[in-house]
């Protein structure tokens, strides 16, 4: 049991982090948390990608002293994978803090559960 | 390699650099003109696409730039992806010029432009989810529609309009999570990122017992993240601001075709990596069943108490979508062909409801409530029937797209034990619940208000909109055809789902 726990300690880490960032992006209705858990959440699932394609003692999948045997490196496509998710964070990251600074300069609050009663409000 | 073969190709990257381009027109009414230009091109593109797959029976994989997975990207074309991409681009055609009138209106004039590239930019995005082999492509345009489907509901610059695109950013972003985690542990159990060396890896772990509770894990989290984000109850929360409080043209696109991708991606994915029998074993489609089914009663019954005419259609549509999710839930061919019709008769439905109430709220005296929209018909009366057939078409109304896709999903539910009870009952009380507050709206439309209590009629009538006219005059052809030709677009439809 406890070599198992070992063996799959980043998983368990990417796991636990994971179930965080998604309560507080789901329940915590300040906006900036909210970002927060999101990061945190896509945090975590890079970790589990990256852990994924990594082999103890194998280098990172770049050509060095013209080694060109794959048993040398890692798995390069969780790598390719890590990269494209990090792009698609910041940008969700950047969308949701334009939004946020938005209704901050309406509302002058960032706790969402106010924004809509204020909203709501609005339109009656 | 035949020439159309590179169809799909050309229309996601029409769209998508015409989209870009449009940054640099000032002008809204010719960025909108545009991008009909773009929708109209892709629609001739993908039906001879269709035509021709279904001329010679024939799909194929298409290796972006030759090179193959993992280094290339792939596409996988057949009859049923090209109609797909052909009914979407045809609804756009029709709801482009449907809510043309309040997209002059309500979008500021600088920002129409950019407006026209969100539209082309979900196009884009949806074209790729119809045609996508590969899940974490799949993933990074689930996430690209994300973003663009906000700043559609937030153009407008309301307060509303912008806290219903952050209420659904935030849900959008626990969806998208979700699937990627779904992703994720998939990836680490399989190794595979393309969906038809995936539906090999799962089957043979399946069968060998291995990773049960990561290959549970990662397709629940998979489906579970898509129905968030396609507004399956009780994970509908963002819906019905997101589609009220925009304007016209963002609730027809949003209705139309943004959660109507979510949902063909969860049948692609079904089809093409997990296959019914292993979901059937694993339970998850008896869970999507049940909740489509508690979804097709709620949604109605939170649409009868609607004061606003858009939240209520909103709020029925997260019935409509229950009915797809309970077809997929069936765990037949049958049900997810009949999934199907329904997400089609939905697609050519909605919209026309959103546009037509729209039309209606301008003559009527004011606000979206009822009350204001009285004897609003009469003023606008091609508005005043679209409403009404597409009201009486989600209703059941036969000869019109819900009946046929009601009919669809009640033969798909014969002969499923217990589940066909439950589908026959919850389709009968959920007709019954849908007329109960789609007729009396028709009522309210075309009675004339009390003595007194009418708008002046202007002294000069408007001049006649045009692009509204061919828009609904679309919808409804488009809703005849649906109602008519049940046998034809059924078979296209079985033939491409045991294709896909």
């Amino acid at each position: 049991m406890l070599e198992t726990i070992l063996q799959q300690r980043y998983m368990l880490v990417a796991v636990i982090l994971f179930t965080i960032g998604l309560c507080v992006l789901f329940l915590h209705p300040n906006l900036i948390k909210k970002i927060i858990g999101m990061d945190i959440m896509d945090a975590a699932i890079m970790l589990m990608l990256a852990t994924g394609g990594y082999v103890e003692g194998r280098k990172a999948p770049i050509i060095t002293d013209g080694v060109t045997e794959f048993t040398h490196y890692i798995n390069p496509v969780p790598s390719g994978l890590v990269l494209t998710g990090i792009v698609v964070s910041v940008s969700m990251t950047a969308f949701f803090l334009a939004l946020t600074q938005r209704l901050y300069a309406r509302y002058r609050t960032i706790n969402l559960d106010e924004i809509l009663i204020q909203a709501k409000k609005e339109v009656k | 390699m035949p020439f159309v073969y590179n169809v799909p190709f050309f229309s996601i990257f029409l769209a998508m650099i015409v989209g870009i381009c449009l940054t640099l027109v000032k002008n809204g009414r010719l960025a909108l003109r545009l991008t009909m230009g773009v929708a109209g091109a892709i629609f001739l593109l993908s039906a001879w696409l269709f035509a021709e797959l279904a001329r010679t029976n024939t799909s194929y994989i298409y290796l972006m730039g030759h090179y193959p997975a993992p280094w290339g990207n792939e596409l996988q074309v057949g009859p049923f992806e090209a109609g797909m991409a052909a009914a979407f681009c045809l609804m756009l055609l029709a709801a482009l010029p449907g809510g043309r009138r309040d997209f002059l209106r309500d979008i500021p004039q600088g920002k129409q432009s950019l407006f026209c590239l969100f539209i082309n930019l979900t196009l884009a995005s949806s074209l790729v989810l119809i045609y996508t082999n590969d899940l974490f492509t799949g993933y990074v345009f689930v996430e690209i529609m994300a973003i663009v489907a906000a700043g559609l509901v937030m153009a407008e610059g309301r307060g509303r309009s912008i806290a219903a695109a952050m209420r659904y950013v935030s849900l959008s972003a626990v969806g998208s999570g979700l699937f990627l985690m779904g992703i994720t542990i998939t990836y680490y159990i399989t190794g595979h990122l393309l969906m038809n060396d995936l539906g090999q890896a799962i089957r043979a772990l399946f069968e060998s017992g291995e990773y049960r509770v990561q290959l549970v894990a990662g397709m629940g989290l998979m489906v579970i993240g898509l129905s968030i984000k396609s507004a399956l109850f009780p994970f509908h929360g963002w819906l019905p601001e997101a589609y009220s409080a925009c304007t016209t043209m963002a609730s027809a696109v949003q209705s139309g075709l943004i959660s109507k991708c979510y949902l063909f991606l969860i049948i692609k994915f079904i089809c093409r990596m997990c296959s019914l029998e292993i979901l059937l074993e694993l339970h998850i489609t008896d869970t999507l069943f049940v909740l489509g089914l508690a979804g097709m009663i709620y949604g109605s019954l939170k649409a009868m108490g609607e004061e606003e005419s858009r939240r209520m259609i909103a709020y029925s549509s997260v019935a409509q979508v229950a009915y797809i999710f309970m077809g997929i839930g069936l765990g037949t061919l049958h049900g997810l062909a009949a999934a199907c019709y329904q997400l089609l008769a939905h697609t050519f439905t909605k919209p026309m409801l959103f546009t037509t109430v729209s039309a209606l709220v301008r003559v009527g005296e004011g606000s979206d409530s009822w009350h204001d929209l009285r004897g609003s018909a009469l003023r606008a009366p091609l508005a005043g029937v679209a409403f009404s057939i597409g009201g009486l078409s989600l209703c059941g109304l036969p000869l019109l797209a819900g009946f046929a896709a009601k009919f669809e999903l009640a033969a798909a539910a014969v002969d499923q034990g217990d589940k066909m009870l439950f589908t026959l009952l919850a389709l009968g009380a959920s007709s019954v619940l849908n007329s109960m507050y789609y007729i009396p709206a028709m009522i309210t439309i075309w009675t004339p208000p009390a003595d007194g209590q009418a708008r002046p009629r202007p002294a000069v009538p408007a001049a006649r909109d045009w692009s509204f006219v061919c828009s609904t005059l679309l919808f409804l052809a488009c809703n005849l055809a649906l109602g008519i030709l049940i046998g034809p677009v059924m078979g296209q439809l079985l033939a491409g789902i045991v294709r896909v």
